[in-house]
């Protein structure tokens, strides 16, 4: 009796061996993807959008080429999913994430084949887990007590996030800008409150930390350029004909001199408006949608500075910066908060004009303007800086840093090994498996790096064996040597996450013993 | 297929498009149905147990599920078959009575269909099979009630409530956390339970996720967590003592539902449109600040003067917040909703102890969290960490199946023990009992006591025991020492003891598994005839 089919037409199952297969084969190529941008020496990708224009971003952060792509295998959207989340969580180590975690499936999948229990791999990988962990903590070191040597340490991991990346020609400069702008937060992770502004024009060096706020608008015409101690009033109004709000009203009339009249009496409502602004004492005035010409020569009129369009975003952080509320209705001036601040004058970046607020009443703030030759470039930049200053961020409030070039990796291979020899039963495979994969990053490191890997890892090995040695690779001079003396810093927080995250991703993966793929919903041919 | 012919030899039609179909009659529909329900059965029988591997289902929109609760499985199956969805819909009612043992159910229900085809061979008829089975199913469940214990717990002393919570959890990827995780689904219940009537309304009880962060982090509220932050960027974020108002319309100018026009033709009604528009805004905050409010909560969006003019008057408020939220926030908080502003008066409000916002990770992510609320009744399960959202929607279902186990325990305190023991112990109570009844059933009730013991087969299974080794040991021990407690030692602990291994599960899940697969076997088992169009 053959069995009738239980799925939908176009439903798939695979089973057993076949689904353990297709999930380590695709997890693999994700991470064998990124593998090549991994550390300082690492290749970019090109990603062309499908949709109009083509549009084309040239990038090296693990988080960015794989949200971009399309997949349809599902372990391997796990592994762009974990990427994601380390993105949003601690901003950085986007490709160790899925290196590591690939790494991992590439080891059980050996083990599989060598007969061993899935569970059983799950188990070690725990235990192996939990083991270069505390191997971490136990090495950590914590300057939190010491301001000087705080900002020396969080300087060294800003250079390290960044030497991977384009900016690690200029490293030193962005790394000082980027610390100098976490320091303004003063211990909160808020990153609105930095403000990146992106120039084409210029070269990376030429990019620069301004500690006031910059927006970039025009000014109106004839109003003044330059505003010293400045009153400003942040809002939110329609300050174009701003029609009546309750429903089905309407104008009709029946003749000009009517329409004429209606015309005056909503000049005299703007005008009305407007007066009730200028009576909040105020001379300069950003609205978050459009003035119109006509108010805006009233304000001309009064000396007051009119910024129109200010963007969403723009406008609260404005709010922020600047301490004044957002203001919608303007009846009672006494009671509504005023922004201040020293001066406000335009400037010019390039070719473009922006308005600068200089002398805000809230310091945390500040803008960051980028120059560089391109769009691509820039862009690359910004995403770049992001990362340093979400670590950097990150840092501030868990100050806990690490040796980088591949230490912590050795540190934890080195213990999770000991584990291994201690550990009776089959979990000892997966827990020397996953100190194999540990391993696997430095290799890689150096591999991008055009180095000879097994030979350094090998040294490197060696050298690890000694108590308290704080050897790495450094790329840039292609050997062995002491981490801390070259100043290649990491925080604990990113790595643990890494090593968390890709362990937890890859359990998961392995628990899988079968794929059932629904019929995908049909969609019209729009090609 | 008969056909019957009138007398000028023409054939009456009795289905219509009568070759278009194929039919399936007699033996042949029932092995077929049987076939398709083992198939079934067979997807999910890995997962069982505490070694049970997960699936991983991608949806028609290429969205990926991996899971080990039998009841997403199925549910996210496109399945075609009508017995395969039998199956689905048996798997789902356990779902909703019980909320745990989804798995169990059709692998019990799989084993008993395997059974049922070897007594076809055999030549029994099939309704004598069903009815072997309704009456070894009635023998199951008694025994079931004999071995059971009941437990004492109170609200102070809620060990044995945790315990059963690990036993659900320890199957689920979670099982790194299953003791604080357990704990957390416990409190929770015990919260929102009216231990006078014995009854737990799950509604009550909140389960959210955000990615991000550790397992360990995640928490029990008291209180709600809204997705939404405030209004104004620039209101307070934190509310000691608030008074809420929870209103159902818009702060936005009227919208009369009858259709009408506002004819502005003189400058003076231009005007006094004007204000009048101001004055409703004006009057609407004030409304609102008159009874009292320190937050305004309300489902619908807000006009930018209104939200200034509320920010100005000093009154915080949260906009789109949506109505399954709102009523939470009403119950908890004491609070009635509001659809108008005239209705508002200052018992209507809402009471809560603490208002807060809270943002996490380095995207712009903030939650409202509405603590110490007047009527604690309401709670929520905050949970954290996961490196993906699959892991996270794959914690929210353990932390349900938790909650329904512990809620269950709490209508009735009556356990069994798990790790198969009970499985074990019923099989050798229906053998026992078959030799009693006359008649070709007895072989059915043998059958029964034979598919009982595939449960814990496929526990010994899936942990990588000799399953047919572990189980005769673990039965003839049961027997010797007439102690129903042994189970399949799963976790290698060393014990086959499950009152050691504090391995528990609730009663009436057991007896409703036992209960279910019975009825839908049953059902299978009559049909004869399968008629389906072969072209669709």
């Amino acid at each position: 009796m053959p069995i009738d089919k239980i799925f939908k037409d176009d439903a798939s199952e695979e089973k057993g061996e076949r689904a353990r297969m297709a999930s380590f084969i695709g997890a693999m190529a994700i991470a064998d993807l990124v593998k090549s941008t991994l550390g300082p020496k690492g290749m970019d990708k090109i990603l062309q959008s499908t949709g109009r224009g083509h549009s084309v971003t040239v990038t090296n952060d693990g988080a960015t080429i794989l949200k971009s792509l399309h997949i349809d295998n599902p372990a391997a959207k796990v592994l762009v999913d974990i990427s994601k989340v380390q993105d949003d969580e601690v901003g950085d180590g986007t490709t160790s994430v899925v290196v590591l975690a690939g790494e991992l499936l590439r080891e059980a999948e050996k083990l599989v084949t060598a007969k061993i229990h899935p569970m059983t791999i799950i188990a070690g990988y725990r235990m192996a887990a939990e083991c270069a962990r505390d191997a971490l903590l136990k090495r950590v070191i914590d300057n939190k007590e010491n301001a000087e040597k705080f900002r020396s340490d969080l300087m060294k991991i800003a250079m390290t996030t960044l030497c991977s990346k384009i900016l690690s020609q200029d490293k030193e400069h962005f790394a000082e800008m980027a610390v100098d702008a976490v320091f303004r937060l003063k211990g909160s992770t808020n990153l609105e409150a930095i403000q990146i502004i992106k120039k084409p024009g210029g070269s990376l060096r030429d990019s620069f930390l301004d500690e006031g706020f910059i927006l970039d608008k025009k000014i109106g015409i004839g109003q003044p350029k330059r505003i010293e101690n400045a009153k400003i009033l942040v809002a939110n109004t329609a300050m174009d004909t701003d029609k009546v709000k309750i429903y089905g009203a309407r104008v009709r009339v029946d003749s000009m001199t009517k329409v004429a009249e209606i015309e005056g009496a909503e000049k005299e409502k703007m005008k009305d408006k407007v007066n009730k602004i200028l009576a909040h004492g105020i001379n300069c005035f950003v609205n978050r949608q459009l003035i119109y010409n006509f108010p805006e020569e009233l304000f001309a009129d009064a000396g007051v500075l009119a910024i129109e369009h200010a963007d969403f975003e723009g406008i609260e952080r404005l709010g922020l910066v600047t301490g004044g509320e957002i203001a919608s209705t303007f009846d009672n001036p006494e009671s509504v908060k005023l922004g201040h601040c020293k001066l406000i004058e335009e400037i010019m970046i390039g070719e473009d004009k922006l308005i600068h607020f200089s002398g805000v009443e809230m310091g945390q703030a500040c803008s960051i303007v980028l120059r560089g030759a391109s769009h691509h470039v820039l862009d690359e930049a910004e995403r770049s800086l992001h990362d340093a200053l979400c670590v950097l961020s990150q840092t501030v409030n868990d100050s806990r840093v690490l040796l980088g070039g591949g230490w912590p990796e050795m540190v934890m291979a080195k213990e999770v090994d000991e584990l291994a020899r201690k550990t009776a039963g089959k979990k000892s495979h997966a827990i020397e498996a996953f100190s194999r994969a540990l391993v696997a990053i430095p290799t890689t490191i150096a591999d991008n790096a055009g180095l000879d890997s097994a030979e350094l890892v090998a040294q490197l090995r060696a050298e690890h064996h000694n108590e308290g040695c704080n050897a790495g690779i450094d790329v840039i001079s292609g050997a062995v040597g002491d981490m801390e003396e070259r100043g290649i810093y990491e925080a604990f927080k990113v790595k643990q996450a890494v090593l968390l995250s890709a362990t937890e991703a890859a359990e998961m993966i392995l628990r899988v013993d079968e794929i059932i793929t629904c019929a995908p919903r049909r969609r019209e041919d729009r090609m | 297929m008969a056909l019957a012919f009138d007398e000028f030899g023409r054939p009456f039609i009795i289905l219509r498009e009568q070759d278009q179909k194929t039919r399936l009659r007699g033996i042949d529909a029932q092995k077929a149905n049987i076939a398709a329900g083992k198939a079934v059965a067979r997807i999910l029988r890995s997962s069982l147990g505490p070694k049970g591997m997960d699936k991983m289902l991608q949806g028609p929109d290429g969205d990926v599920t991996i899971t080990n609760d039998g009841a997403t499985i199925l549910e996210q199956m496109d399945v075609d078959n009508q017995i395969a969805k039998l199956m689905v819909e048996l798997s789902r009612s356990q779902d909703y009575e019980i909320g745990d043992g989804t798995t169990g159910v059709v692998v019990m229900a799989g084993a008993l269909l395997e059974q049922a085809e070897r007594q076809l061979d055999r030549g029994i008829h099939p309704i004598r099979i069903a009815e072997g089975y309704e009456m070894a199913s009635r023998v199951a469940v008694e025994h079931l009630e004999r071995i059971s214990q009941k437990f004492e717990f109170d609200v102070n002393n809620y060990e044995p409530l945790v315990q059963t919570c690990m036993t659900t959890l320890s199957s689920k990827i979670v099982n790194r956390c299953k003791r604080s995780l357990a704990e957390i689904a416990v409190k929770a219940v015990l919260a929102v339970a009216d231990l006078e009537r014995r009854d737990v309304n799950l509604d009550l009880i909140k389960v959210e996720g955000k990615v991000g962060g550790n397992l360990e982090d995640t928490e029990l509220i008291y209180g709600i967590l809204v997705d939404k932050d405030m209004s104004h960027p620039q209101m307070p974020k934190q509310i000691e003592d608030a008074h809420i108002a929870i209103l159902t319309c818009p702060f936005e100018p009227p919208k009369p539902k009858t259709k009408h026009k506002v004819d502005i033709d003189t400058v003076e009604k231009f005007e006094t449109l004007r204000k009048q528009e101001q004055q409703y805004f004006d009057e609407m905050v004030q409304k609102c600040k008159d009874v009292g409010a320190t937050l305004v909560i309300c489902q619908w969006g807000f006009d930018d003067e209104a939200n200034h003019l509320l920010m100005h008057r000093n009154l915080p408020a949260v906009r789109w917040v949506g109505g399954v939220e709102l009523e939470l926030i009403a119950i908890a908080t004491g609070g009635r909703i509001v659809p108008r502003f005239q209705e508002l008066t200052p018992e209507k409000l809402g009471k809560a102890g603490m208002v807060r916002e809270k943002s996490f990770g380095t995207t712009k992510e903030r939650m409202l969290y509405i603590e110490h609320c007047a009527n604690s009744k309401a709670v929520t399960i905050f949970i954290r960490g996961g490196s993906n959202k699959m892991m996270i929607e794959e914690t929210k279902r353990s932390i349900h199946d938790a909650l329904c186990v512990a809620r269950n325990l709490i209508r009735n305190k009556s356990i069994v023990y798990g790790g198969g023991a009970a499985e074990i112990a019923c099989s050798l109570a229906v053998d026992a009992a078959a030799d009693k009844y006359p008649g070709v059933e007895q072989y059915a009730i043998r059958a029964f006591a034979e598919a009982l013991d595939s449960v814990p087969m496929a526990l010994a299974e899936n942990s990588g025991l000799q399953p047919i080794e572990t189980l005769s040991a673990v039965k003839s021990q049961q027997l010797k020492e007439n102690i129903p407690f042994y189970g399949i030692d799963c976790n290698d602990v060393g014990t086959n003891d499950m009152r050691e291994q504090n391995v528990f599960e609730t009663l009436i899940g057991k007896q409703q598994q036992i209960l279910l697969a019975t009825q839908v076997v049953k059902m299978i088992l009559k049909i004869d005839d399968v008629i389906s169009n072969s072209e669709y």
